[in-house]
Order: structure tokens, then C-alpha cells, then sequence
């Protein structure tokens, strides 16, 4: 089974060079099944590989297809690496892709890019599979790359809209940015250690710091490769892109923020926990990072108007929490986190999409309100996928979120309680979402009002799957406190290997428990209580602050764009017209001078000259050649 | 022999183009460019492992031998100029130019100058094909283009005129130095290279100046954004994809081997000048509204990266290079191939008038969007192998600050993306402005593109053809 990973990825490149192909030709039916249709195959190899290795850890191994980058000592062979993190991530995509795409055969149908939408899907799926299934760091930055392309793509999918494409430029340009931080970590690595192979680099860390690297040069590694990470997965201070890319039609966001492209850099360090455990300030950048980041974009999620932008900024958060564990070493519980979250954030934005389906696009929540009635399936899923963000027990989201909170604990306290403020305001706003939309009464036009309908099955389908993967998906990790067997510890811990992450006892886990799930519930009161009686006027002091994102945007924009761009612009005007130009025009004219004085000896055009000296060395030639015959 | 033909071929088919009268030249010229593929073809699956040679004595009286020289690094650029002729006549045929008798003839007697570079051995026979390439490119660039064509190519010839007679004075001194007076490739490399550390370092300029405005480099680039943008579409491709490789090429085969102190003393400053041409020729790109400056800026901090890759004198980057100026030459030709159907069809090249291309001629917009992110080196196109390899060599440099140098060079890699993605949106995306409804691509142009993005993606994913022969 193993041998056939690379059937994974090829999978939907098929998919998307026939839809890519063929586009003008494509009947709509045809492109939309055949792009799920590669979807489900992937999945089922998926499954096959992920059994295989649960039921054998040997099995794991690399899957040499070509060599890729051969000359002189350097040697990249295109080469996947299939273990346990890669098969789990494998799951992820490919099964949550999946719902995506027939989602998007109902959500998409009346768009005139059909094809061109289902042929992008694809190659995201495509790259984001090169991505995790890379043996080596190269292959994981072409499908770092790639899923970057893809999400420019998408992202600018309507490309009339100029804000629209705008957003996909500044999503391509970001993730470069964070990009040179993942080269220099490279390269770095192939300097120090000669290759870019894990299977070559971390045996050579696997007992402790070898002897001629310095502890700085490993945490200029980590620190190099999280910066990447910062780029892909949305962190201070590269996280704006995300909340634009919303810009792209909704199943794309759901694909962007849950199953490809986000993930993408909880993955790199996960699987680099080698490099980070032998990294100590990269590992507390790594956490404080984290947590600044999920309690920066909670706060901005607090007084966001948009459905969708709540969302997103919510992802950035969770994002954050992701990071803390990552930092506090605390691998498993980062990777467990990824996973419930692809559930109920492909649950949350699939369901936004079903909402902004039935209100013909609209996305702004002071103009919905008691769509419930309208849409039972929707409104329910979505109750699901807010109690498992949230992090009510037996939900999903609890057990992850309590993992992370819990080393967070172990490691530092303040952690801890700053990251339990984070998720108090993750339940409120959250919350406050819910309630806009589906209670109270409607606020939208009469004739949005004549509109509201339930979403066809092939959107609801998905909803449901998703929803029930949200309710018991976090049952494979369950806290020490509930069951002797930590399933995806154990399943992960051939590869990732967790870092002085102490055991609470059982007292003090218990009470950890209890002071967050109280507080939790308070909250969700508390919204129930504030949007019992809408209150949308025009924010003032901190909370306008909040609305404008903290005007972080605008401070870009005055401190790095614009400057970036008058810097251009008198280069432009001053050194290469005036400046350098002006030199060269000055030498020229000078030559003209003497060659006016000259006019006696020469018809004053250059081209004659310049024949005369062809002919000329061109006679000295063949003569040459004939004299020497 | 089959060097010789590889020069002969679009010489004498360039001096039979002269004598046709009829548009009927293009068929000839693109019979001959075949031929020389062919050729090229057959010389690089020859030059696996192994050297060609081919050698006539010339002017025996001075030491000067006709004598050609193919490796795996000249016979990739021979193979490369085979290629980009045909696809210029391919896509340009439908579209004819006055006097197609002598611009074709004109275009073959550079291409044959540009195959005698890449081949010569012997120090007069390259002297004497780098001119023979050039003057043919003075009549094409004053002949056929934009309105402010003469003042421009004027601009041209005294830049690389200088060049030349700097370059000249180098030669004639390296060669009064030689102890049997030849002008010998190795004879001339085992003379420069014994020379005292003062006069190396002086030919080096005098070589390198004239490599330089070839290139061209920060700071003697100014002529080529406006050459760029008064050529005609032909002859800016000639330019862009070959001529500039010209000097890469001949730095890495006439001075790095030959003039070792030279090299030595000045690499540090070459370095630093094409750091500076990267990030000033990325911010200009950036403010142009003309496409075709715009790509010519971009075109200058690529061959800033790969200037700095010479420099970075390691393997991998040497190798890198090799690759990278294959590569740039295939996608700058699709580049120029795209901008001349936007301006055929817009009859503009200002970005402010550009917009909405992909919603009436999508098959165009596919095409640029393919050939701008080849451009900007994304992973599984052609152009991230070589700049994988430069950047790579270049942290592997013994130079001291080689870590801070790649970095600068990486946010060429940033600046690469914002201009690169502003030119695709203002041209392919938002609405319509002046003309609302334009052809798509035909079919000669269709098949020129297919080329090039075939050699794209092939390159991108499997390298190693082009690898192997440079190893």
C-alpha cells in the first residue's frame, strides 16, 4: 500500500489537468464529479496507507519516484515520506477536501467558471498532498509554494472585482515574504548538515546537539522555518491575508482555513519537532507568538460584522492556540488541534456559505437573524460546530484545547490563563455569531425574507458528515484523566516526539477543567443575553478600535507600502533619469559634439560606419581563412 | 563539423535572406533555424561526457586558429539560440515587417554571431563573432521599431561600442604577453592567469566592463529598458533571451579562469553592484506603467542574481547559473512573445489602459499567468531550479557576508512577486477598458507558446536532462 502513495496526489493532478485542459469543452456535470471523484479515490488510498501503518509502524518509510535536483554534491530526490504525521494529514486533506468538493458541486453550480473552479480545487488539494508527503524540505516548499499559487487563484477567483484581486495578490505576496524566512532556514540546514532529507537530518539530532553545530545556528534554523510558518499559517505579524481571503467563493475558504494552506505550517514544525526540541528560544517565540496571536485576533473577532470575517479571524486565533502548543512542546496536542479544528472550521464555513446561499449573498450579520426557522439542518450543524469550538465537554474542540491548555499549564502558568482568555472570548463571539444569525427575527429585506430556504442535500450532506466528525472526533485523544490510552500519542509518537511536557495530577487537571468550562458557559450566557436585544450602533472608543482591526491594515499600508513606493518612485525620477541617464546621454552628446567637428572626414550617419567595419573585418576574415587553406 | 555548421548554417542562409525580394523569406528563415535545431539537437546528445571540437588554422601569421569548442555550458546556449529562433519565426509569421528580406537576413548573421560566442575558442575568433553578433542588432534596432528608435540605438551602440574597445585593448594586451603570440584558449588562460595581481586587475575591468554592459549590470543598464521598449518584438527577444548571456557567458569561460587575481580582488564589488542592481532595477519594475520596461527592469535583477551567482565562484552556483540562463532565455521569450500579442491586439502598453484579459481572451491570459509565475521562479516551473541552485551556491560562498547576500538577494524574490502579480492584474483581471472584445491566440502564436510552456513545466519537474549536461 505504501508504494502506492504517490496514486495520493496523482489523484487530483488528473483532475486538474483535465478540467485545466479541457475547459472550453467540459459539460458542468462532468467536471464537478470528475474533480470529487478524484478526491474520494485519494481518499481511499489514504485510508489504505493510514490502516497500514496504524496497524504496522514499521511500514513507515520513504518512497524515492525521482531524482529531482542532482548536480555536483547537492542532491534533492523528488521522494515522499509516508509515517504516521503524514498519513494522518493525508486523512485530513483528502477527507475534508472531499466534503468540500461536493459541496461545491451544489454552492458553485450557476457560476460561469465551473470548470476553472473545480480544476483549481484540485491542484490545492494537489500541492497542499505535495506538501505533507515531501521527504525532504525542498518538495515540502513546492507544495508550499504551490498551495500559495493555489490560494492566489482562488482567492481572485471573481477577477473582475479589483478589491477581490487585490486580496489574492496581497495572500501571494505575504506567504513570499514568510517564504524567504523558509529558504534561509534551508539553506541553512543544507549548509550545516549537507542535506534537506529528513531521513537524514533528524537521526543526526536524535541525541542531542551534534558537536560541530552551535545552539545559535539551531535556533536560527527554527526561527528561519517559523517565519515561514508565520506566512502560511497566519501569524503576528504576517496574519492580514487571511482575513481578505475570504474574497474567494466560500467552499474555498473552508478549504483554506480547515483542510490545505493554513495547516500548512503547524505541520513544518510538527514535523521538524526534532529541530525545535534542540531550540529553546526558537521554541518560546514559537509559543509566545502563538498566544499573542490568538489573543490579538480574538479580540479583533469580538466586534466583526461580516460572518465570514468572524471566522476567519477566529481561525487565525485557533491558529495561535496551535502555536502555543507547538512551543510549549507539546507536538501531539498541536496536531490533535488541527484536526478537530478541520472539522468544525470546515463545519463553521460551509455552514456561513449555506447561510449566505439562502440570503443571496449577503454576509453581513445585522442583516440576518432567525434563520432558523428557516434552515433547521444548517442552524443545528452549525450549534454543533460552535460547542466544539468552543470547548464545551465531550465536543471535540474540548479535548484538543484542554491538551494545549493543559502542557501550556505544565510549562508556564501565565500561559495558561492567558490562553483560557483567549478561548473565554472564542465562546463569546462565537456565540454571538450563532445568535445573530439563527434566533431573534429577521433584520434583512422582505425579499431576502421571501428567499430564505434550506440548502440542497449535496451541501447539507456534508454539514452533517462534518458535524458528527466534530461531535466525536476528539475521542482519539482523550486527556489522561478519562482514559488510559492517549490513541493519537500513540499513534504520532514514532515521529513526533513531545518535549518536556510534564503530566498534571489528576487535581489539579480537574480543576484546570472545571474553572474553563464554567467560565466557558458564562460567556455563551452572556451573548445569548446581548443579542436578545440587537444593539448596532456606531462603535466608539476600544470597540471601534476592534472593528478596524486594530488599523494594523492601515499601519502597513503608511509604513511599509507607501514608502516601499515613493522610495521607487524617486529612484526612478532621480537616479536612473536624472542620475545615471543623465551621465551616459552627457557622453553621447559629447561624441556627437566631436563627431560634428569630424564632419569632414564622415557622412555624420552611424549606420554606414558600422557596415563598412562589417564588411571590413569580414573580408579580413574569409581572406584569413582562404590564406591559410 | 558539426560546431562548423552550427555557425555556418545561419550565415549563409542570413546572406542568402538578403537577396529575396518576397515575403516568401520566412519560410527560408524558418527552414534554416530547423536545420540549425537539428543540428544543435544532434551536437548536444554528442556532448554528453564528452568535449567536440573543431579547429582550422586562420590567420597563421598572428597565432589565430578557427577553432570551435563545445562543452555541456557553450552547447546549452547554442542549443538554447537554436531554440528561440524558430519560436520567434513562428510567432511572427503573421505578422510581416518591411524589408522582411533584410531584417531576416540581418536576424540570421546575429544569430550565427551568437553561436560563434558560445563556441570560440581562441580569443580573436571570440572577439570577432561578439562584434559580428552586435552589428547586425545596430541595423535591426534603427531600422524597425518605435518612433524614438535612432536616438535610442544610438544610445546602444556607444555603450557597448565602449564596451568593445575596452575589451579589444584587453585582448590585444593579453595577447602581447602570450610567449609564442597566440591566441589560443588555453595558452591565453595559462597567460592571464600568470600575470602579476596589478595588471589583473586592470584587464579585469577593461574585460569586465564590457561583460558588464552586456548583461548589463547596475550601473551600465540604462540603455537596455529603452532599447527594450523601441525594438520590435524579434529583435528584443534576440536581446533579451541571448545577447545578454553573452556576458554572463563570457565571464564565466574568458575571466573567471583567466584573470583568477583579478577576480579576486574585485568580486566583492561585482557582488555588491548586482545586490544593488536586484533590489533597485525590483523597485523600478515596480513604478513602470510601460510592460515592456517593466519586464525589461525584471530582466535586469534576474541577471543580477546571476551575475552574484558567478561571483559566489562555487560549484553549485556556477552550475546554477548554467541552468538559470537557459532557463530565463525560454521564459522571457514567452514573455515577449505574450506582450507583443497584447500590444497587436490593445495597441497599447500602458498598464493603466490594460484590464480584464482574461474574461475576452482567457486562453492569453492563461498563458501570461503560467509564463509570470515562471518568471517569479515558483517550484515545478523551470525558472525555481536555477534560482534554487544560485541561491544555494551563493550561501555556500566562502565570500564572508554570503548569508547577508543571499538574503538581499531573496527579497528580490518579494519584490519579484509584487511587481510581477501588479502586471498580471492590471493586464488580465478587473474590467475592460479601451477594448472590450480581442481575438485570443491564433495558431502560429498558440504553437509558440505550447514550446515554451512545454519547456516550462518539463524543466520544472525533471530538471535532470539539463542537469546532466552541464555536469
Amino acid at each position: 500500500m505504501k508504494d502506492l502513495v504517490y496514486l495520493v496526489p496523482l489523484f487530483p493532478l488528473i483532475g486538474f489537468l483535465i478540467n485545466g485542459l479541457f475547459w472550453k469543452s467540459m459539460p458542468k456535470k462532468v467536471s464537478g464529479v470528475l474533480a470529487s471523484a478524484a478526491m474520494l479515490a485519494s481518499f481511499a488510498v489514504s485510508l489504505g496507507i493510514f490502516f497500514e501503518i496504524k496497524g504496522n509502524p514499521a511500514a513507515a518509510g520513504v518512497v524515492h519516484l525521482f531524482d529531482f535536483i542532482k548536480s555536483g554534491t547537492v542532491n534533492i530526490p523528488f521522494a515522499f515520506q509516508v509515517d504516521a504525521l503524514s498519513s494522518l494529514f493525508l486523512l485530513i486533506i483528502t477527507g475534508v477536501g472531499f466534503l468540500i468538493h461536493v459541496y461545491s458541486t451544489s454552492y458553485m453550480h450557476d457560476d460561469p467558471g465551473f470548470t476553472k473552479y473545480f480544476a483549481y480545487l484540485n491542484f490545492f488539494v494537489f500541492a497542499m498532498l505535495l506538501l505533507v508527503l515531501g521527504a525532504n524540505y525542498v518538495i515540502m516548499f513546492i507544495g508550499w509554494e504551490g498551495v500559495g499559487l493555489a490560494s492566489y487563484l482562488l482567492i481572485g477567483f471573481w477577477y473582475k472585482r479589483r478589491d477581490y484581486t487585490n486580496a489574492s495578490k496581497k495572500a501571494f505576496i505575504m506567504n513570499r515574504i514568510g517564504d524567504l524566512g523558509f529558504l534561509v532556514g534551508m539553506f541553512l540546514t543544507l549548509y550545516h548538515f549537507g542535506t534537506a532529507s529528513y531521513g537524514e537530518l533528524f537521526p543526526q539530532l536524535a541525541h542531542g546537539m551534534p558537536a560541530n553545530i552551535s545552539s545559535g545556528t539551531m535556533n536560527a534554523i527554527a526561527i528561519c522555518f517559523f517565519i515561514g510558518a508565520m506566512g502560511k499559517s497566519a501569524q503576528i505579524p504576517l496574519y492580514t491575508w487571511l482575513p481578505d481571503a475570504m474574497a474567494g467563493p466560500t467552499p474555498v475558504s473552508a478549504l483554506i482555513h480547515a483542510a490545505t494552506m493554513v495547516t500548512a505550517g503547524i505541520y513544518m514544525i510538527a514535523r521538524s519537532s526534532a529541530v525545535y526540541n534542540l531550540a529553546p528560544v526558537a521554541q518560546n517565540l514559537v509559543a509566545i507568538i502563538g498566544l499573542a496571536t490568538a489573543l490579538f485576533a480574538a479580540t479583533i473577532a469580538l466586534k466583526q460584522y461580516d460572518i465570514k470575517k468572524v471566522l476567519a479571524y477566529s481561525t487565525v486565533s485557533q491558529l495561535g492556540y496551535m502555536f502555543l502548543a507547538l512551543g510549549v512542546g507539546s507536538y501531539t496536542g498541536a496536531v490533535f488541534h488541527v484536526m478537530t479544528h478541520a472539522f468544525f472550521k470546515a463545519l463553521l464555513f460551509l455552514g456561513s456559505g449555506s447561510v449566505i446561499h439562502a440570503m443571496g449573498g449577503e454576509q453581513d450579520l445585522r442583516k440576518m437573524g432567525g434563520l432558523g426557522k428557516y434552515m433547521r439542518i444548517t442552524q443545528i450543524t452549525f450549534l454543533l460546530g460552535c460547542l466544539a469550538i468552543a470547548g464545551i465537554p465531550g465536543f471535540s474542540g474540548f479535548f484538543s484545547k484542554d491538551e494545549i491548555l493543559a502542557a501550556a499549564y505544565s510549562r508556564n502558568p501565565v500561559f495558561y490563563y492567558l490562553g483560557l482568555a483567549g478561548a473565554l472570548m472564542t465562546a463569546f463571539y462565537m456565540f454571538r455569531l450563532y445568535f445573530f444569525t439563527f434566533t431573534g427575527s429577521f433584520r434583512g429585506t422582505h425579499e431576502q425574507e421571501h428567499h430564505l430556504h434550506e440548502s440542497p442535500a449535496a451541501m447539507t450532506l456534508p454539514l452533517i458528515v462534518l458535524a458528527i466528525l466534530s461531535v466525536v472526533g476528539g475521542y482519539i485523544g482523550l486527556p489522561e484523566v478519562f482514559s488510559e490510552h492517549h490513541m493519537l500519542g500513540e499513534y504520532l509518537a514514532p515521529v513526533v516526539q513531545n518535549f518536556d511536557v510534564h503530566h498534571l495530577s489528576h487535581e489539579t487537571e480537574w480543576m484546570l477543567m472545571g474553572i474553563s468550562v464554567t467560565l466557558i458557559v458564562i460567556m455563551i450566557v452572556m451573548a445569548a443575553v446581548m443579542c436578545k436585544k440587537p444593539n448596532f450602533k456606531e462603535n466608539t472608543g476600544i470597540a471601534k478600535v476592534l472593528e478596524n482591526k486594530w488599523y494594523v491594515d492601515e499601519l502597513y499600508d503608511n509604513a511599509i507600502v507607501k514608502p516601499l513606493k515613493g522610495l521607487a518612485c524617486l529612484l526612478d525620477k532621480y537616479a536612473e533619469r536624472s542620475g545615471i541617464d543623465g551621465i551616459v546621454n552627457g557622453v553621447g552628446r559629447l561624441v556627437n559634439w566631436g563627431s560634428g567637428r569630424l564632419r569632414l572626414l564622415q557622412n555624420g550617419q552611424v549606420g554606414t560606419y558600422i557596415f563598412a567595419m562589417v564588411v571590413g573585418v569580414i573580408l579580413l576574415f574569409v581572406v584569413g581563412l582562404f590564406l591559410a587553406v | 563539423m558539426l560546431l562548423l555548421l552550427l555557425v555556418l548554417i545561419p550565415f549563409l542562409s542570413g546572406i542568402i535572406s538578403f537577396f529575396f525580394r518576397s515575403e516568401s523569406v520566412k519560410g527560408w528563415a524558418l527552414f534554416s533555424t530547423l536545420v540549425t535545431l537539428a543540428v544543435a539537437a544532434v551536437a548536444t546528445g554528442a556532448v554528453q561526457n564528452t568535449s567536440l571540437a573543431y579547429k582550422l588554422p586562420w590567420i597563421a601569421s598572428l597565432g589565430a586558429n578557427f577553432h570551435l569548442y563545445g562543452n555541456g555550458m557553450s552547447i546549452m546556449l547554442a542549443l538554447l539560440t537554436a531554440i528561440v529562433f524558430p519560436v520567434i519565426f513562428i510567432a511572427q509569421w503573421n505578422k510581416p515587417l518591411p524589408e522582411m528580406g533584410r531584417f531576416t537576413g540581418l536576424m540570421l548573421m546575429a544569430q550565427a554571431g551568437l553561436m560563434g560566442v558560445f563556441l570560440a575558442h581562441d580569443l580573436l575568433l571570440f572577439y570577432f563573432f561578439w562584434e559580428l553578433a552586435l552589428i547586425p542588432v545596430y541595423f535591426l534596432c534603427s531600422t524597425w521599431g518605435g518612433e524614438k528608435r535612432i536616438p535610442v540605438t544610438f544610445k546602444f551602440f556607444v555603450y557597448t561600442f565602449l564596451g568593445s574597445l575596452m575589451m579589444l585593448a584587453g585582448v590585444i594586451y593579453l595577447y602581447l604577453q602570450t610567449p609564442t603570440r597566440s591566441f589560443d584558449y588555453d595558452m591565453i588562460r595559462q597567460t592571464g592567469a600568470a600575470l602579476g595581481a596589478f595588471p589583473q586587475q586592470v584587464l579585469f575591468c577593461a574585460f569586465f566592463i564590457a561583460f558588464a554592459i552586456k548583461m548589463p549590470i547596475f550601473p551600465f543598464h540604462t540603455w537596455q529598458p529603452d532599447t527594450y521598449e523601441q525594438s520590435a518584438t524579434p529583435v528584443t527577444i534576440v536581446l533579451s533571451a541571448l545577447m545578454v548571456k553573452m556576458g554572463l557567458f563570457a565571464t564565466v569561460k574568458w575571466l573567471v579562469p583567466v584573470l583568477p587575481a583579478g577576480v579576486a580582488y574585485w568580486s566583492d564589488t561585482v557582488m555588491i553592484l548586482s545586490l544593488i542592481g536586484i533590489i533597485y532595477a525590483s523597485l523600478l519594475a515596480m513604478v513602470q506603467s510601460d510592460i515592456k520596461r517593466l519586464i525589461a527592469y525584471s530582466s535586469i535583477a534576474h541577471i543580477g542574481l546571476m551575475s552574484l551567482g558567478i561571483f559566489a565562484n562555487t560549484e553549485i552556483a556556477t552550475n546554477g547559473l548554467m541552468v538559470q540562463m537557459f532557463n530565463h532565455g525560454i521564459n522571457i521569450t514567452g514573455m515577449w512573445l505574450i506582450v507583443s500579442m497584447i500590444e497587436q491586439r490593445y495597441n497599447t502598453r500602458n498598464l493603466r489602459e490594460l484590464g480584464g484579459m482574461a474574461g475576452s481572451a482567457p486562453s492569453m491570459a492563461i498563458a501570461l499567468v503560467i509564463i509570470a509565475f515562471a518568471n517569479i521562479a515558483l517550484p515545478l516551473t523551470n525558472g525555481f531550479i536555477g534560482e534554487f541552485m544560485l541561491f544555494h551556491g551563493i550561501f555556500q560562498s566562502e565570500n564572508p557576508n554570503h548569508i547577508l547576500y543571499m538574503v538581499i538577494a531573496g527579497l528580490g524574490v518579494i519584490l519579484g512577486a509584487v511587481y510581477t502579480l501588479n502586471m498580471v492584474q492590471k493586464v488580465a483581471y478587473g474590467e475592460a477598458k479601451t477594448v472590450a472584445v480581442i481575438k485570443d491566440i491564433s495558431k502560429n502564436e498558440l504553437l509558440g507558446l505550447v514550446i515554451i510552456i512545454a519547456l516550462i513545466i518539463i524543466l520544472g519537474v525533471y530538471p535532470k536532462p539539463l542537469l546532466g549536461l552541464i555536469n
